[in-house]
């Protein structure tokens, strides 16, 4: 899923200075899995705006919206006639969740909420980790299935780096080593030989270095020319 | 080249580098290195006073890298200060701070200037420096770097593949090696993947635990690594138990066994003076590393020692000396 | 949107002193009972305590103490088992952390997070809650009156 949190109340609130009346929209996909922007934290959001508005003066309408999933644009459609009645929507979405939204409502203002953060799954009740970057050019079948460019502060191919110890990264203790659990599994499933193989520079133009990404399947695009024989 | 030219040329005749490193080694001397940390501004004075406190002493000097992740003057620039001054720089590069384009480029340049070697390193974490907030590139990695530049070197060729016109930059090129990081058991095969990769020649992290780094040795030894690089044995002294405390906590994968503590302590045994104690100490210090050397220097597959006297230059002819490595400096 | 539950009737807030108002959730196998047995032993607690009856603490959410403040409560009081001895295992452990996130909450609005307290006793504990209930409103009544309070609400969806 994509793991997001919330933006401090007081960085939501220097966004919507100009304004009288927002939309807070939550999402009921990524987000509410990871309790950012579910029903219950645009309620929350909602009320928090609305009271420190209220404590300094200026208050703020803030009107609470949810959808299934604001990176659809057939989700959205239920949002247009709410959307007219404010000044700007306040999105509890992802980043993409923000840009559907922001393109969708052209003649409104979108802002973020969250903070996006990582591809990633909960590891224990209220704990989430990352665990892909998205590199366009997937090497688990190389690491025993643990991801060297998500869980290795340094991107590392091939090894670890001097400065793992007792099994954790020496940018955080609290971070397991991946290439440390790279060869422990290996050892576990007789692969080590594999690591012994030096894995050469990676082709990063797969990666957000490429610039944008699509992903086009030829198949399952509305057909455009009716001449087509079938 | 050919097979047949490549068999006739002996391989002494044939230097990589051209650098007085590769000499040394070659001519299976035994090799010393030590450390030069570049200031944290402009000043080439600095670099000037510490080079002529090295200069002779040993065959060739590190300089690193934004070491810690600071900012320091650039490493290839202090080496150019180095070279002036007659002492060598082995230049080091870290994967942090440079994609491939600006690594390639700034080897086309530092060999353009003279410099004959390179230490290629993963790089410490941005988080743990003076830019936290930095975007970090690891681009490739300290062993695709190794391969990079054999490969710039060797074939003539940029990691693109295409030729680099009038053929790639001469440079000898090592890579580190932690012995004590773990996993234990992959280190001596990482060492042999940085040997594969193109290492002509290893710098180990500090040795303080010579038992273990021997252990390590022996699976090195075993793997016939020895045969196809030269490791050189990162020693350094200890100033004060200060110091041996900031080693164990503060730099990962290294040990320091508490014999040091114990002979840090009795130096300084009756002694009340502050500055007193502090000169005990170092002298100590000094001793525990010459004792070091001379253990190293009996390990089967050591080449050579790397003195790390980080901020303390001028312990190093005194320790090279004490060592027996050589009496006086060469010119 | 708001739980009607927690809607405090049109305080007069400033007419004739600060009364305060404290909206209490008590926990029916514990504060609930507790705060009937203050009643029945004629223990007065404060007319300023009133009491959400609760299946555990651990059924608060954050949402329902933000309203409580929003509807111009000027504190909250969380009154839950004694630690170990939530019928529902960790409820109140649940409770206990969930006021913390608020504290952080209250204090990015603009309100004092002295304003909401968690009180952990048992059903047999009707003096001991008369006595924190007490506290807690003289917590409240130095703090002052919310800012929130007497305030019309702003309209949240208008359509």
């Amino acid at each position: 899923m994509i793991v997001a949190e919330k933006k401090p109340l007081e960085a939501v609130a220097r966004m919507l200075e100009n304004y009288d009346r927002v939309l807070a929209v939550g999402c009921g996909t990524c987000v509410t899995v990871c309790f950012s922007g579910s029903g219950k934290e645009v309620a929350a959001l909602a009320a928090s705006l609305r009271m420190k508005r209220r404590i300094e003066g200026t208050p703020l309408a803030v009107g609470e919206g949810m959808v299934q999933r604001q990176c659809e644009w057939e989700y959205l459609d239920p949002l247009a006639d709410q959307v007219k009645n404010y000044d700007a929507v306040l999105s509890l979405g992802c980043g993409v969740g923000v840009q559907t939204l922001a393109k969708r409502f052209p003649g409104t203002r979108v802002l973020p909420a969250l903070n996006t953060l990582f591809m990633g799954l909960p590891t224990e009740q209220g704990v989430w980790e990352e665990r892909c970057q998205g590199c366009g050019n997937c090497v688990l079948d190389k690491t025993g299935g643990i991801c060297p460019v998500s869980r290795c502060a340094k991107q590392l191919f091939n090894g670890p780096c001097g400065g793992s110890q007792n099994g954790v990264c020496e940018v955080d203790a609290t971070v397991p080593c991946a290439w440390h659990m790279i060869w422990e599994r290996a050892e576990a499933l007789g692969m080590t030989e594999a690591l012994m193989e030096i894995e050469p520079a990676k082709d990063w133009s797969t990666s957000r270095d490429g610039g944008l990404r699509r992903m086009v399947r030829e198949d399952l695009r509305a057909p455009r020319e009716e001449t087509k024989e079938g | 080249m050919s097979l047949a030219n490549a068999a006739a040329i002996p391989p002494e005749t044939t230097p990589k580098s051209g650098g007085n490193l590769e000499r040394v080694l070659s001519a299976g001397q035994f090799a010393v290195t030590a450390e030069l940390g570049p200031p944290r501004g402009c000043d080439a004075d600095a670099v000037r006073r510490k080079a002529q406190l090295l200069k002779g002493w040993v065959d060739a000097a590190n300089v690193t890298d934004n070491q810690a992740a600071v900012v320091r003057m650039s490493s290839i620039a202090t080496g150019l200060l180095m070279i002036a001054e007659g002492l060598e720089p082995i230049v080091q590069m870290t994967c942090r701070d440079r994609n491939r384009l600006a690594m390639q480029s700034d080897l086309l340049g530092a060999a353009a200037l003279g410099v004959h070697n390179l230490l290629c390193l993963s790089g410490d974490h941005q988080s743990k420096g003076d830019h936290p907030g930095a975007k970090n590139v690891h681009d490739v990695d300290s062993i695709q770097l190794v391969a990079m530049v054999r490969g710039m070197r060797d074939e003539g060729h940029y990691q693109n593949g295409k030729d680099i016109p009038g053929g790639g930059p001469r440079l000898f090129i090592g890579a580190a090696e932690n012995p004590f990081a773990d996993p234990a058991a992959i280190r001596p095969y990482r060492l042999r993947k940085k040997v594969v990769a193109g290492a002509d020649f290893i710098q180990t992290q500090l040795i303080y635990d010579v038992p273990r780094f021997r252990a390590f040795m022996k699976k090195v030894v075993d793997l016939g690594v020895h045969e196809k690089t030269a490791i050189l044995a990162g020693v350094g002294p200890v100033k004060s138990p200060g110091m041996v405390r900031h080693l164990r906590q503060n730099v990962p994968g290294l040990a320091v066994p508490e014999t040091i503590d114990v002979r840090l302590e009795d130096a300084v045994k009756g002694i009340d003076d502050k500055q007193a104690r502090a000169q005990a100490w170092r002298n100590e210090g000094k001793r525990i590393c010459v004792e070091t050397i001379q253990q190293i220097r009996e390990i089967e597959g050591v080449a050579g020692v790397h003195v790390m006297a980080i901020e303390w230059e001028e312990a190093v002819p005194d320790i090279v000396k004490a060592a027996g490595l050589r009496q006086q400096p060469r010119g | 949107m708001t739980n009607p539950d927690t809607v405090i009737a049109s305080p007069a807030a400033t007419a004739g002193g600060f009364h305060p108002e404290v909206v209490a959730f008590c926990c029916r196998h514990c504060a609930y009972a507790a705060a009937d047995l203050a009643g029945g032993k004629r223990q007065p607690y404060p007319s300023a305590i009133k009491i959400v009856e609760l299946p555990c603490t651990g059924r608060i959410d954050i949402v329902n103490i933000l309203h409580a403040f929003e509807d111009g409560a000027d504190g909250v009081l969380i009154a839950g088992c004694l630690p170990g001895s939530c019928h529902y295992i960790r409820g109140n452990l649940y409770a206990r952390q969930r006021l913390d996130y608020i504290h952080g909450a209250l204090k990015e609005i603009g309100l004092e997070p002295a304003r909401a307290r968690m009180i952990n006793i048992s059903a047999a504990m009707g003096v001991q809650f008369a006595e924190l209930a007490s506290e807690h409103v003289e917590t409240v009544r130095a703090l002052g009156p919310s800012p929130l309070r007497g305030q019309a609400q702003e309209e949240g969806n208008p359509a």
